[in-house]
Protein backbone atom coordinates (compact mmCIF):
# COMPACT_ATOMS: atom_id res chain seq x y z
CA UNK A 1 0.00 0.00 0.00
CA UNK A 2 2.80 2.36 0.91
CA UNK A 3 4.60 1.30 -2.26
CA UNK A 4 1.57 2.19 -4.32
CA UNK A 5 1.34 5.61 -2.70
CA UNK A 6 5.02 6.19 -3.24
CA UNK A 7 4.68 5.35 -6.91
CA UNK A 8 1.74 7.66 -7.30
CA UNK A 9 3.87 10.65 -6.45
CA UNK A 10 6.87 9.78 -8.57
CA UNK A 11 7.31 11.44 -11.97
CA UNK A 12 5.36 9.55 -14.62
CA UNK A 13 7.13 7.72 -17.42
CA UNK A 14 4.17 7.51 -19.78
CA UNK A 15 4.68 8.93 -23.24
CA UNK A 16 1.26 10.34 -24.02
CA UNK A 17 1.06 9.08 -27.53
CA UNK A 18 -0.77 11.05 -30.02
CA UNK A 19 0.05 14.33 -28.30
CA UNK A 20 3.64 13.54 -27.38
CA UNK A 21 5.84 11.85 -29.90
CA UNK A 22 9.00 9.91 -29.34
CA UNK A 23 12.26 11.60 -30.19
CA UNK A 24 13.30 9.65 -33.28
CA UNK A 25 17.05 8.94 -33.31
CA UNK A 26 19.25 9.86 -36.23
CA UNK A 27 19.77 6.30 -37.37
CA UNK A 28 16.13 5.16 -37.13
CA UNK A 29 14.88 3.08 -40.06
CA UNK A 30 11.32 3.94 -40.93
CA UNK A 31 9.62 3.26 -44.24
CA UNK A 32 11.64 3.57 -47.46
CA UNK A 33 10.91 6.54 -49.69
CA UNK A 34 12.19 7.84 -53.01
CA UNK A 35 13.89 11.20 -53.31
CA UNK A 36 14.24 13.74 -56.09
CA UNK A 37 17.17 16.10 -56.42
CA UNK A 38 17.00 19.86 -56.46
CA UNK A 39 16.09 19.94 -60.18
CA UNK A 40 13.00 17.88 -59.51
CA UNK A 41 14.44 14.82 -61.23
CA UNK A 42 13.81 11.41 -59.74
CA UNK A 43 17.20 10.08 -58.82
CA UNK A 44 16.23 6.46 -59.34
CA UNK A 45 17.55 4.95 -62.56
CA UNK A 46 15.66 1.64 -62.29
CA UNK A 47 18.75 -0.49 -61.93
CA UNK A 48 16.71 -3.08 -60.02
CA UNK A 49 19.35 -3.48 -57.32
CA UNK A 50 16.92 -2.71 -54.50
CA UNK A 51 14.35 -5.13 -55.94
CA UNK A 52 17.04 -7.79 -56.11
CA UNK A 53 18.37 -7.29 -52.60
CA UNK A 54 15.06 -6.75 -50.79
CA UNK A 55 14.66 -9.79 -48.49
CA UNK A 56 10.85 -10.00 -48.54
CA UNK A 57 10.70 -8.82 -52.19
CA UNK A 58 8.53 -5.86 -51.32
CA UNK A 59 9.78 -3.68 -54.20
CA UNK A 60 8.48 -4.02 -57.75
CA UNK A 61 9.94 -1.86 -60.50
CA UNK A 62 9.14 -1.45 -64.14
CA UNK A 63 11.67 0.49 -66.13
CA UNK A 64 11.19 2.95 -68.93
CA UNK A 65 13.47 4.66 -71.36
CA UNK A 66 14.09 8.33 -70.74
CA UNK A 67 15.32 9.56 -74.10
CA UNK A 68 15.69 13.16 -73.11
CA UNK A 69 18.54 12.94 -70.62
CA UNK A 70 21.97 11.45 -70.19
CA UNK A 71 20.44 8.93 -67.86
CA UNK A 72 18.75 6.63 -70.29
CA UNK A 73 16.64 4.75 -67.83
CA UNK A 74 14.10 5.60 -65.18
CA UNK A 75 11.32 3.90 -63.31
CA UNK A 76 7.95 3.77 -64.99
CA UNK A 77 6.40 2.11 -61.96
CA UNK A 78 7.97 1.75 -58.54
CA UNK A 79 5.82 0.00 -56.00
CA UNK A 80 6.73 -0.86 -52.45
CA UNK A 81 4.34 -3.15 -50.63
CA UNK A 82 4.58 -1.70 -47.15
CA UNK A 83 2.96 -4.77 -45.68
CA UNK A 84 5.87 -6.90 -46.86
CA UNK A 85 8.57 -4.35 -46.07
CA UNK A 86 10.57 -5.15 -42.96
CA UNK A 87 12.45 -1.84 -42.88
CA UNK A 88 15.82 -3.53 -42.96
CA UNK A 89 17.50 -0.71 -44.88
CA UNK A 90 19.16 -2.95 -47.45
CA UNK A 91 17.63 -0.99 -50.32
CA UNK A 92 19.14 2.24 -49.01
CA UNK A 93 22.47 0.53 -48.53
CA UNK A 94 22.64 -0.96 -52.01
CA UNK A 95 21.33 1.92 -54.08
CA UNK A 96 24.14 3.34 -56.24
CA UNK A 97 22.27 6.55 -56.97
CA UNK A 98 21.26 7.41 -53.39
CA UNK A 99 17.71 7.47 -54.58
CA UNK A 100 15.96 5.56 -51.82
CA UNK A 101 16.18 6.40 -48.15
CA UNK A 102 14.67 5.14 -44.96
CA UNK A 103 12.48 7.93 -43.64
CA UNK A 104 11.60 8.49 -40.02
CA UNK A 105 7.95 7.58 -40.59
CA UNK A 106 6.68 4.69 -38.47
CA UNK A 107 3.02 5.29 -37.79
CA UNK A 108 1.35 3.74 -40.77
CA UNK A 109 -2.01 2.03 -40.69
CA UNK A 110 -4.34 1.01 -43.47
CA UNK A 111 -7.78 -0.45 -43.85
CA UNK A 112 -6.99 -2.67 -46.78
CA UNK A 113 -4.01 -4.30 -48.43
CA UNK A 114 -4.29 -2.07 -51.48
CA UNK A 115 -4.02 1.07 -49.38
CA UNK A 116 -0.59 0.07 -48.19
CA UNK A 117 0.99 -0.61 -51.57
CA UNK A 118 2.73 2.67 -52.23
CA UNK A 119 3.29 3.68 -55.82
CA UNK A 120 5.97 5.93 -57.24
CA UNK A 121 4.11 9.23 -56.84
CA UNK A 122 3.37 8.61 -53.22
CA UNK A 123 6.92 7.54 -52.47
CA UNK A 124 8.31 10.60 -54.20
CA UNK A 125 5.94 12.80 -52.30
CA UNK A 126 6.96 11.27 -49.01
CA UNK A 127 10.65 11.53 -49.84
CA UNK A 128 10.80 15.12 -50.88
CA UNK A 129 13.95 16.60 -52.33
CA UNK A 130 17.47 16.17 -51.18
CA UNK A 131 20.15 18.53 -52.24
CA UNK A 132 22.64 16.77 -54.48
CA UNK A 133 26.14 18.19 -54.32
CA UNK A 134 27.52 15.88 -56.98
CA UNK A 135 25.28 15.84 -60.03
CA UNK A 136 26.91 12.89 -61.67
CA UNK A 137 24.77 12.59 -64.76
CA UNK A 138 25.01 16.17 -65.97
CA UNK A 139 28.34 16.11 -67.77
CA UNK A 140 28.44 12.59 -69.13
CA UNK B 1 -22.29 -19.67 -39.45
CA UNK B 2 -22.38 -15.92 -39.60
CA UNK B 3 -19.13 -15.58 -37.78
CA UNK B 4 -17.02 -14.99 -40.89
CA UNK B 5 -19.33 -12.36 -42.24
CA UNK B 6 -19.55 -8.97 -40.57
CA UNK B 7 -22.85 -7.33 -39.79
CA UNK B 8 -22.39 -4.86 -42.61
CA UNK B 9 -21.99 -7.65 -45.14
CA UNK B 10 -25.07 -9.38 -43.77
CA UNK B 11 -26.98 -6.15 -44.31
CA UNK B 12 -26.04 -5.96 -47.99
CA UNK B 13 -26.76 -9.65 -48.55
CA UNK B 14 -30.18 -9.30 -47.02
CA UNK B 15 -31.20 -6.33 -49.14
CA UNK B 16 -30.09 -8.07 -52.35
CA UNK B 17 -32.67 -10.78 -51.69
CA UNK B 18 -35.84 -10.22 -53.81
CA UNK B 19 -37.99 -11.85 -51.17
CA UNK B 20 -36.61 -9.56 -48.48
CA UNK B 21 -39.29 -8.88 -45.93
CA UNK B 22 -37.47 -5.80 -44.69
CA UNK B 23 -36.15 -7.62 -41.65
CA UNK B 24 -32.90 -5.68 -41.80
CA UNK B 25 -34.43 -2.39 -42.85
CA UNK B 26 -32.87 0.11 -40.51
CA UNK B 27 -33.43 3.19 -42.70
CA UNK B 28 -36.77 3.93 -41.09
CA UNK B 29 -35.13 3.69 -37.71
CA UNK B 30 -32.35 6.05 -38.74
CA UNK B 31 -34.75 8.95 -39.07
CA UNK B 32 -35.51 8.80 -35.43
CA UNK B 33 -33.31 11.07 -33.32
CA UNK B 34 -33.62 8.82 -30.33
CA UNK B 35 -32.12 5.77 -32.04
CA UNK B 36 -29.32 7.84 -33.56
CA UNK B 37 -28.36 9.04 -30.14
CA UNK B 38 -28.49 5.51 -28.83
CA UNK B 39 -26.34 4.38 -31.75
CA UNK B 40 -23.80 7.06 -30.96
CA UNK B 41 -23.79 6.13 -27.30
CA UNK B 42 -23.31 2.48 -28.09
CA UNK B 43 -20.49 3.17 -30.55
CA UNK B 44 -18.84 5.49 -28.07
CA UNK B 45 -18.95 2.95 -25.29
CA UNK B 46 -17.77 0.19 -27.63
CA UNK B 47 -14.80 2.10 -28.87
CA UNK B 48 -13.70 3.40 -25.52
CA UNK B 49 -13.68 0.04 -23.82
CA UNK B 50 -12.25 -2.31 -26.36
CA UNK B 51 -11.13 -5.55 -24.79
CA UNK B 52 -8.34 -6.84 -26.97
CA UNK B 53 -7.44 -10.46 -27.22
CA UNK B 54 -3.81 -10.70 -28.15
CA UNK B 55 -3.03 -13.49 -30.56
CA UNK B 56 0.65 -13.07 -29.90
CA UNK B 57 2.41 -15.55 -32.08
CA UNK B 58 5.91 -14.17 -32.54
CA UNK B 59 8.11 -11.10 -32.02
CA UNK B 60 5.32 -8.57 -32.54
CA UNK B 61 3.89 -9.80 -29.25
CA UNK B 62 6.80 -8.15 -27.45
CA UNK B 63 5.82 -4.79 -28.88
CA UNK B 64 2.25 -5.57 -27.87
CA UNK B 65 3.44 -6.16 -24.33
CA UNK B 66 5.39 -2.92 -24.51
CA UNK B 67 2.24 -1.14 -25.54
CA UNK B 68 0.45 -2.42 -22.46
CA UNK B 69 3.34 -1.36 -20.26
CA UNK B 70 3.59 1.97 -18.50
CA UNK B 71 5.52 3.87 -21.13
CA UNK B 72 3.09 3.54 -24.03
CA UNK B 73 0.05 3.15 -21.92
CA UNK B 74 -2.89 1.68 -23.77
CA UNK B 75 -4.99 1.98 -20.62
CA UNK B 76 -5.41 5.63 -21.57
CA UNK B 77 -7.62 4.42 -24.41
CA UNK B 78 -9.57 1.93 -22.37
CA UNK B 79 -8.04 -1.16 -23.91
CA UNK B 80 -5.96 -2.45 -21.05
CA UNK B 81 -8.00 -5.57 -20.33
CA UNK B 82 -5.98 -7.96 -22.44
CA UNK B 83 -7.27 -11.38 -21.57
CA UNK B 84 -6.52 -14.50 -23.49
CA UNK B 85 -10.15 -15.47 -23.50
CA UNK B 86 -11.92 -15.03 -26.84
CA UNK B 87 -15.35 -15.30 -25.24
CA UNK B 88 -14.81 -12.05 -23.41
CA UNK B 89 -13.00 -10.05 -26.07
CA UNK B 90 -14.02 -7.89 -28.96
CA UNK B 91 -10.74 -7.06 -30.65
CA UNK B 92 -8.28 -9.68 -31.79
CA UNK B 93 -4.76 -8.42 -32.39
CA UNK B 94 -2.93 -10.96 -34.52
CA UNK B 95 0.69 -10.24 -33.74
CA UNK B 96 3.21 -12.45 -35.41
CA UNK B 97 3.73 -15.01 -38.13
CA UNK B 98 0.80 -17.31 -38.71
CA UNK B 99 2.10 -20.71 -39.71
CA UNK B 100 -0.10 -23.18 -41.50
CA UNK B 101 -0.03 -25.38 -38.42
CA UNK B 102 -1.40 -22.61 -36.22
CA UNK B 103 -3.96 -21.36 -38.74
CA UNK B 104 -6.87 -23.65 -37.69
CA UNK B 105 -6.32 -22.59 -34.08
CA UNK B 106 -6.45 -18.90 -35.03
CA UNK B 107 -9.66 -19.50 -36.97
CA UNK B 108 -11.19 -21.42 -34.10
CA UNK B 109 -10.34 -18.67 -31.62
CA UNK B 110 -11.79 -16.06 -33.99
CA UNK B 111 -15.01 -18.05 -34.29
CA UNK B 112 -15.28 -18.23 -30.53
CA UNK B 113 -15.37 -14.47 -30.22
CA UNK B 114 -18.85 -13.00 -29.89
CA UNK B 115 -20.07 -10.31 -32.27
CA UNK B 116 -19.21 -7.44 -32.65
CA UNK B 117 -15.59 -8.18 -33.25
CA UNK B 118 -12.71 -6.52 -35.03
CA UNK B 119 -9.29 -7.75 -36.05
CA UNK B 120 -5.99 -5.90 -36.24
CA UNK B 121 -3.25 -7.54 -38.27
CA UNK B 122 -0.11 -6.29 -36.61
CA UNK B 123 3.21 -6.38 -38.33
CA UNK B 124 4.42 -7.53 -41.70
CA UNK B 125 3.95 -11.24 -41.07
CA UNK B 126 0.33 -11.05 -40.02
CA UNK B 127 -0.72 -8.57 -42.71
CA UNK B 128 0.92 -10.22 -45.71
CA UNK B 129 3.34 -13.09 -45.23
CA UNK B 130 6.04 -10.53 -44.51
CA UNK B 131 9.54 -11.78 -44.92
CA UNK B 132 8.47 -15.40 -44.98
CA UNK B 133 7.30 -16.17 -48.48
CA UNK B 134 7.40 -19.88 -47.75
CA UNK B 135 5.35 -23.02 -48.00
CA UNK B 136 4.63 -23.16 -44.30
CA UNK B 137 3.48 -19.60 -43.66
CA UNK B 138 0.01 -18.25 -44.25
CA UNK B 139 0.51 -15.21 -46.48
CA UNK B 140 -1.45 -12.82 -44.40
CA UNK B 141 -4.01 -13.66 -41.76
CA UNK B 142 -6.74 -12.20 -43.97
CA UNK B 143 -6.61 -15.50 -45.85
CA UNK B 144 -8.43 -17.04 -42.90
CA UNK B 145 -10.21 -14.26 -41.06
CA UNK B 146 -11.47 -10.81 -42.12
CA UNK B 147 -9.10 -8.05 -41.05
CA UNK B 148 -10.09 -4.47 -40.29
CA UNK B 149 -6.78 -2.67 -39.84
CA UNK B 150 -3.32 -3.55 -41.12
CA UNK B 151 -0.26 -2.18 -39.40
CA UNK B 152 3.03 -2.49 -41.29
CA UNK B 153 6.32 -2.72 -39.48
CA UNK B 154 8.74 -5.32 -38.33
CA UNK B 155 7.82 -4.99 -35.58
CA UNK B 156 5.63 -1.90 -35.59
CA UNK B 157 6.49 0.46 -32.78
CA UNK B 158 4.03 0.49 -29.87
CA UNK B 159 2.98 3.95 -31.00
CA UNK B 160 2.08 2.53 -34.39
CA UNK B 161 -0.04 -0.09 -32.67
CA UNK B 162 -1.74 2.58 -30.62
CA UNK B 163 -2.36 4.46 -33.87
CA UNK B 164 -3.96 1.25 -35.15
CA UNK B 165 -6.22 1.05 -32.11
CA UNK B 166 -7.20 4.69 -32.63
CA UNK B 167 -8.09 3.82 -36.24
CA UNK B 168 -10.27 0.97 -35.01
CA UNK B 169 -11.95 3.40 -32.65
CA UNK B 170 -12.61 5.73 -35.58
CA UNK B 171 -14.00 2.83 -37.55
CA UNK B 172 -16.31 1.82 -34.72
CA UNK B 173 -17.51 5.39 -34.31
CA UNK B 174 -18.49 5.68 -37.97
CA UNK B 175 -19.80 2.16 -38.45
CA UNK B 176 -23.54 1.88 -39.01
CA UNK B 177 -25.16 -1.27 -37.79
Amino acid sequence: MWLTLRHMFRPKVTLRYPEEKWQVPEYYRGIPVLVSDQDGRTKCVACFLCQWVCPPRAITIKAQELPFSNVEKGPREFEINMLRCIMCGYCEEVCPEEAIFMSKEYELTGRSRQELIFDKERLLRLGGTRFDTIKKWVHK
Amino acid sequence: MGSQVSDKALLTLASADPYDRGAFDTDALKDSLFTTRIDELVSWSRKNSLWPMPMGLACCAIELMAMVGPRFDVARFGAEALRFSPRQADLMIVAGTVSKKMAPAVKKVYDQMPEPKWVIAMGACASSGGMFHSYSTVQGVDEIIPVDIYIPGCPPRPEALIAGILEIQKKIATETK
